[in-house]
């Protein structure tokens, strides 16, 4: 296989780092709003963990992104 | 067909072809990130240059400093529209500190205030279109967490003496697993700074390629099709403005919480 083609897969490979990124990001939305729903005068009070939490997981992602640019254009 | 060519041209102008985009036809969605030498400098055998990243910092740095000293001028007991914006801002901070780290972390106060209100500037300057986006770089965010993870660490240690190693040592785990353990913990402690800056610097890099593939979606698709892609640029823009203030804000919690962990420990 050509070193071009093997680079192009292996960052396509790396990218599939975001199906973990949305999957937390969506529990942690989900759940949220479960909580939410069934506590509403608590969840302001936890507003700011939400955010916490949905930047870290989508960072986790992104990581992902990061290991497919290097990929790219660093070898 | 002519004015999109006419787009790409002067798009191509500007560098050598790039990297990766060559062939498709779309401009480079990495050239936003070049940093171009305004006033050449070169100190000591090393390139001390003025660039367009250095700018974008000296921008930041005026516009708040600018921002806190005409908001604060009257120090108004009723405060005006700006003095609010300045108290909220001081507020929004100061309960961060006070929520994660307690009234000993006010000590820092100012420091973590600085970095805050220095990211988020950086961050939504980047937005401004032809802006340069500094904290899109991992070397810039790197200095930043590695300033924070060297300082939170001798506050550790001068705070608790040798006794802060036992940090690395958890409370109530078998004797057995301890070496294991502490291993574990020294090197999730040592990746801090790493996944500190590579967090900010991703979300930041990642958010502007993609308004950068989307634009070139709306000047490729036309007057016909690109309206589609247009409306999507303008809720992607949305989402980059929260992501802006929401790193800032990741950045400054995660150095609360650090600062937290060497004051206190767990």
């Amino acid at each position: 296989m050509e070193a071009e083609a093997a680079k192009l897969i292996g960052a396509g490979l790396a990218s599939i780092a975001l199906v973990g990124a949305g999957i937390g990001i969506g529990t942690i939305f989900g759940n949220y709003l479960q909580g939410a729903l069934r506590n509403p005068s608590a969840a302001p009070t936890q507003f700011a963990n939400l955010l916490l939490g949905f930047a870290l997981a989508e960072a986790t992602g992104l990581f992902g992104l990061v290991v497919a640019l290097i990929i790219l254009f660093v070898f | 067909m002519n004015v999109i060519g006419a787009a790409y041209a002067a798009e191509d102008a500007g560098h050598g072809g790039g990297h990766g985009g060559g062939g498709t036809g779309l401009p480079d969605p990495m050239h936003q990130f070049e940093i171009q030498r305004i006033i050449p400098l070169e100190l000591f055998g090393y390139d001390a240059s003025f660039t367009n990243s250095a700018l974008f910092m000296v921008i930041a740095a005026v516009l708040i400093t600018l921002f806190t000293l005409f908001a604060m001028r009257k120090g108004a007991l009723v405060p005006g529209r700006l003095q609010s914006v300045a108290e909220l801002s001081y507020e929004f901070v100061a309960n961060m500190v006070r929520d994660n780290v307690g009234t000993s972390g006010m000590k820092y106060f100012p420091f973590i205030f600085t970095l805050f209100m220095f990211v988020l500037a950086l961050n939504m300057l980047g937005m401004v279109p032809y802006a340069f986006t500094v904290t899109s770089h991992i070397i810039v965010t790197f200095a930043l967490a590695a300033f924070v993870f060297i300082g939170v660490t001798l506050i550790g240690f001068w705070k608790h003496g040798i006794g802060f190693l036992k940090f690395f040592v958890p409370s109530g785990v078998p004797f057995v697993m301890l070496p294991l353990l502490v291993v574990i913990e020294v090197i999730s402690y040592l990746t801090r700074p790493v996944s500190l800056s590579v967090r900010l610097f991703a979300n930041m890099m990642a958010g502007h390629t993609m308004l950068k593939v989307f634009g070139s979606f709306v000047v490729a698709l036309g007057l016909l099709g690109g309206w589609a892609a247009l409306a999507f640029m303008v809720a992607f823009t949305g989402l980059e403005i929260l992501v802006a203030f929401l790193q800032a804000y990741v950045f400054a919690i995660l150095t609360c919480i650090y600062l937290n962990d060497a004051l206190h420990m767990h």
